[in-house]
């Protein structure tokens, strides 16, 4: 039965001396099956079924709608741009075909370059591949501009992981999110390529004849063109012009310039093929520029439901950084000095990264506050950072990553406190 | 400008707010503590509460597996084994050499001297039933793992003891009665969870009688027809330190002896293991702080004391569950102290050799079959087959071995063990019963997962950085952080639902022992 026969792999194990090769054999092995190791004679003779691969596996699987999405919304924006098949299940087929074929090497890429060097750290520490890159290789494509350069994507997972994790001794020891880190390494080395108006829509040049951005396609996109033709659907053309009028703003970009009034100008109709501004329900269902996997609520809803209804990631940290994030949003609307400001605080939720950093990034528990007090303060003080960030911030409207990367080197100073305040009193009711 | 100063001092007041929010969740937590510490200050003069002080305790996990002893409605068989053993390892920190006192084939009789630790050579260590001394079985380094008797065919001679007068005897007395009676093992202390020092004086004794760990033993059983010897015994602790606690079960009805115990503070405790556990019921009555010393015995050595000061006897005769999936018959049964086991598992297949080809030519392997454990699934001891009980067990279990490998087995949604976890259906009822095995269900990991271990227990403790205050030998934040109000057994429930597979227990008694050592 091949790989799903413990035989073929009790054959196939490589010599222990040969750390590396060991280690990956190692990885894959117990990814296949769960491994015959019983308790010993010193601890508990039975233990849970819930394992670390498990938890990680989970929070990938509470992606997945995001990935789906993702996909879909690449295209969208793409076809958006040069004006074609701008309805939404109008050439439904390419969006997603080219949308999967953009997402695809930027998951590759992630996870290959990280997960090697997870693999080579394990093999020279002599431990086993621990799992916490699973849900980081799974994060990054979903936090990253759908044309990201694939080199630039590598660095950055190389910092991430590299100085924010291995340095510090691995999975359970590091201070700051790696799949932010890698794209903080972005956002401060390239920040052309993560902010502003350009990123966000994907295999747009500059036409050599033309002169002017319009679509360009690779192999990649157009060897599905046969496979369209032969069913009679729509295919791939490559040189459409983008539309004069389309700029490509996210909504915070436009909030942060000229207020709420203006991103909630358009009735969502599409006029001339673009789509200037953004009503709340679709800001809410997705379908606006933006990172690839913080677009569409709902999926993200529907993660973190699934996220919470499992107990895996932690119901304190996401209710006071949500509680956290409507308060300064209400003060904001209170001050009311720029335009951003008016946005009405409710709506913060449905503009950028912000659920999606609630579900996903500020839960993780190696870098959040480990102790229940501190998750509310934790959580409660990402909230508002975030908000101070995205509001008051001259140069860029969004916020989360900094405030959570800011959190992050905060959570182990609460934690200091609340546990201090335990042997405090305890040491009081000594005397 | 002024707008600015004015949000900038709310948003600080909103702060502060948090801040308070916060702490006071953190106290929430403790808010049984506090309401135990509001009873009333003369509660503790008067030796008879009427009252019994009710505890609900929100955060534990109750592990339902199959092979529970059923209720022994035609009375409890009594057994009896051929051979019986003391087990010097069952006392944590004992010499791994005691002073072994008769000499191989003399006959002893239930309550004289079989060893003693040479670092404390007043406590005694005795015989359990008469019979002869026939040899002493070594472990590495020649170590004493079993000291064995062979018992008389028929019935149990008794060692004659003058017994002290309660009414009169010094507290000095009563302890040097204890020391050498070979009661004294039975009275442990915390902090460290070792044998009582005698030297030093305790502030309060605990006693719980009930037991919330996986399968085991119902003790209103225990004490069936032995009301009055464990009155007897508690009295006798009255003496020894009158200032007594009974831990009740608030879940099912304690039986009348625990509940109309006189002379105690009575104390009801309802909620998921671990609030059975005597370190629980210390914690939310009367922790222990920096310098405390606290005693603690089970059901049946306050019966066993209670027998000795009526009847003149020492008689380690206890009732006892036979429990497991893999046990033939669960049951209770009524046996001495350091029973053999074989009689009870002697079809039970406990391993199996294979034969395996390699280049070296064919190998055997033996593979585990069946886990055999003197006491519970979470805290007991692995034996052998023909292994003996140890001195404080009330139980045994029985687990199959979890060797084998699955496929993609920590990823399907399978049932078959029971979890917290709500990734699996059977996370969403606790209830249903699954065969015990041994799997690890995953190796192990660093501490990735938070606020798992304070989930299960009701203490206001953080196991996971206290763990890691042991790892780094940092006395002083293990000391802060609640080390030695813990015990092997209170954390074993952590260490069950461990994520990431850390040897909490083993963790934990370094810690112990480095405390220990430091004085």
């Amino acid at each position: 039965m091949g790989i799903f026969d413990v035989k073929f792999w009790k054959k196939i194990e490589p010599s222990k001396d040969n750390k590396f090769l060991h280690a990956t054999y190692d990885a894959f092995f117990t990814l296949f099956f769960k491994q015959n190791e019983i308790t010993g004679e010193r601890s508990v003779h039975v233990r849970d079924a819930m394992d670390l691969k498990r938890t990680m596996i989970f929070v990938v699987l509470a992606l997945q709608l995001c990935y789906v999405f993702g996909a879909y919304n690449i295209g969208h924006q793409h076809f958006l741009a040069i004006g074609q098949h701008t309805g939404i299940m109008e050439g439904f087929h390419l969006k997603l075909i080219f949308g999967i074929m953009q997402i695809l090497p930027i998951f590759v890429v992630a996870n290959v370059v990280g997960l090697g060097i997870e693999f080579y750290f394990a093999a020279n520490k002599g431990h086993a591949v621990e799992e916490g890159y699973l849900v980081s290789g799974a994060l990054i494509p979903l936090i990253m501009p759908p044309d990201v350069p694939l080199w630039m994507l590598a660095l950055a997972v190389i910092f991430g992981v590299l100085l924010g994790k291995e340095a510090f001794g691995g999975t359970g020891m590091n201070i700051l999110n790696v799949a932010l880190l890698a794209r903080v390494f972005i956002f401060f080395a390239y920040p052309t390529e993560i902010s502003g108006d350009g990123p966000w829509v994907a295999a747009l040049g500059l036409g050599a004849e033309s002169g002017v951005m319009e679509a360009q396609y690779s192999w990649m996109h157009t060897m599905f063109n046969p496979i369209f033709s032969m069913m009679g659907l729509s295919t791939f053309h490559d040189g459409t012009p983008v539309i004069e009028a389309f700029s490509g703003a996210t909504p915070l970009a436009i909030g942060y310039l000229e207020g709420w009034e203006q991103v909630n100008a358009a009735t969502g109709e599409v006029t001339g093929g673009i789509v200037a501004s953004y009503t709340p329900a679709q800001m809410f269902m997705g379908g606006i520029p933006g990172c690839i996997g913080e677009t569409s609520k709902p999926a993200i809803i529907i993660g973190i439901v699934m996220l919470l209804i499992t107990r895996i990631a932690s119901w304190r940290i996401m209710l006071s950084m949500a509680l956290g994030t409507a308060l300064t949003g209400m003060l904001f609307n209170v001050w009311d000095a720029t335009p951003f400001m008016e946005v009405p605080w409710y709506q913060h939720f449905s503009m950028g990264g912000l659920l999606f950093a609630l579900a996903f990034m500020a839960t993780d528990p190696v870098t959040a506050s480990g102790t229940n007090t501190g998750k509310w303060i934790y959580g409660f003080l990402i909230g508002f950072f975030g908000m101070v960030i995205r509001v008051m911030n001259p140069a860029y409207a969004e916020g989360w990553m900094l405030a959570i990367l800011l959190m992050n080197v905060f959570a182990p100073l609460i934690d200091h406190y609340v546990i201090e305040s335990n042997i405090s009193k305890r040491m009081k009711r000594s005397k | 400008m002024t707008i600015v100063w004015t949000l900038t001092i709310i948003m600080v007041i909103v702060l502060l707010l948090v801040l308070t929010f916060g702490s006071n969740l953190a106290k929430a937590s403790s808010k049984e503590l506090r309401a135990l510490e509001a009873q009333p200050e003369g509660a503790s003069d008067d030796s008879f509460v009427e009252e019994a002080y009710k505890v609900n305790l929100k955060k534990g996990f109750d592990i339902s597996l199959t092979g529970e002893a059923p209720t022994p409605f035609d009375g409890i068989e009594q057994v009896r084994s051929a051979t019986y053993a003391l087990k010097p390892k069952d006392f944590e920190g004992m010499m791994p050499i005691p002073k072994v006192i008769p000499e191989a084939g003399t006959h002893v009789k239930a309550g004289d001297p079989l060893f003693f630790d040479k670092k404390r050579p007043d406590i005694m260590y005795v015989a359990p039933v008469s019979g002869e001394f026939i040899e002493i079985r070594r472990a590495e380094k020649r170590s004493i793992a079993e000291v064995v008797i062979l018992a008389d065919k028929e019935g149990v001679q008794y060692r004659e003891y003058t017994l002290p007068d309660l009414k009169t005897a010094s507290q000095a007395e009563l302890v040097g009665f204890l020391l050498g009676s070979g009661v004294w093992p039975f009275i442990r202390q915390r902090p460290y969870d070792v044998v009582a020092d005698h030297n030093e004086m305790p502030k309060a004794i605990f006693v719980s009688t009930f037991d919330t760990a996986p399968l085991a033993p119902n003790l209103n059983f225990a004490v069936q027809g032995k009301d009055a010897e464990f009155q007897k015994g508690l009295d006798v602790l009255n003496c020894l330190v009158p200032n007594v606690h009974l831990g009740l079960n608030g879940k099912g009805k304690p039986a009348d002896a625990f509940a109309n115990a006189k002379g105690v503070h009575r104390h009801q405790f309802s909620g998921q293991h671990p609030a059975g556990n005597v370190g629980i019921h210390i914690h939310h009555i009367d922790p222990i702080n920096t310098g405390d010393i606290v005693w603690y015995l089970d059901v049946h050595a306050v019966i066993l004391i209670g027998t000795l000061f009526t009847k003149g006897i020492y008689d380690t005769e206890r009732v006892i569950a036979l429990t497991g999936s893999e046990t033939p018959n669960p049951r209770y049964i009524r046996a001495h102290q350091g029973v053999n086991l074989e009689s009870f598992f002697r079809d039970v297949e406990t391993e199996t050799t294979e034969t395996v080809k390699t280049k070296d030519g064919d190998k055997t392997i033996t593979k585990p079959l069946v886990r055999i454990v003197s006491g519970d699934l979470l805290t007991g001891k692995k034996v052998k087959k023909d292994g003996f009980l140890g001195f404080f067990d009330d139980q045994v279990s029985t687990a199959n071995e979890g060797d084998r490998y699955e496929l993609f087995g920590w990823l399907v949604p399978q049932t078959g063990h029971p979890t917290i976890s709500r990734t699996f259906p059977n996370g969403f009822f606790p209830k249903v019963k699954y065969p015990a095995d041994t799997n690890t269900n995953g190796e192990k990991r660093a501490f990735v997962v938070s606020g798992q271990y304070e989930s299960v227990l009701p203490m206001n403790i953080f196991p996971q950085h206290l763990m890691r205050a042991i790892q780094a030998n940092d006395f002083e934040r293990m000391e802060g952080l609640g080390l030695l109000e813990l015990s092997e057994e209170d954390i074993a429930i952590c260490e069950y639902v461990c994520t990431s597979k850390q040897p909490l227990q083993q963790i934990l008694r370094k810690g112990l022992n480095m405390m220990r050592e430091q004085g």
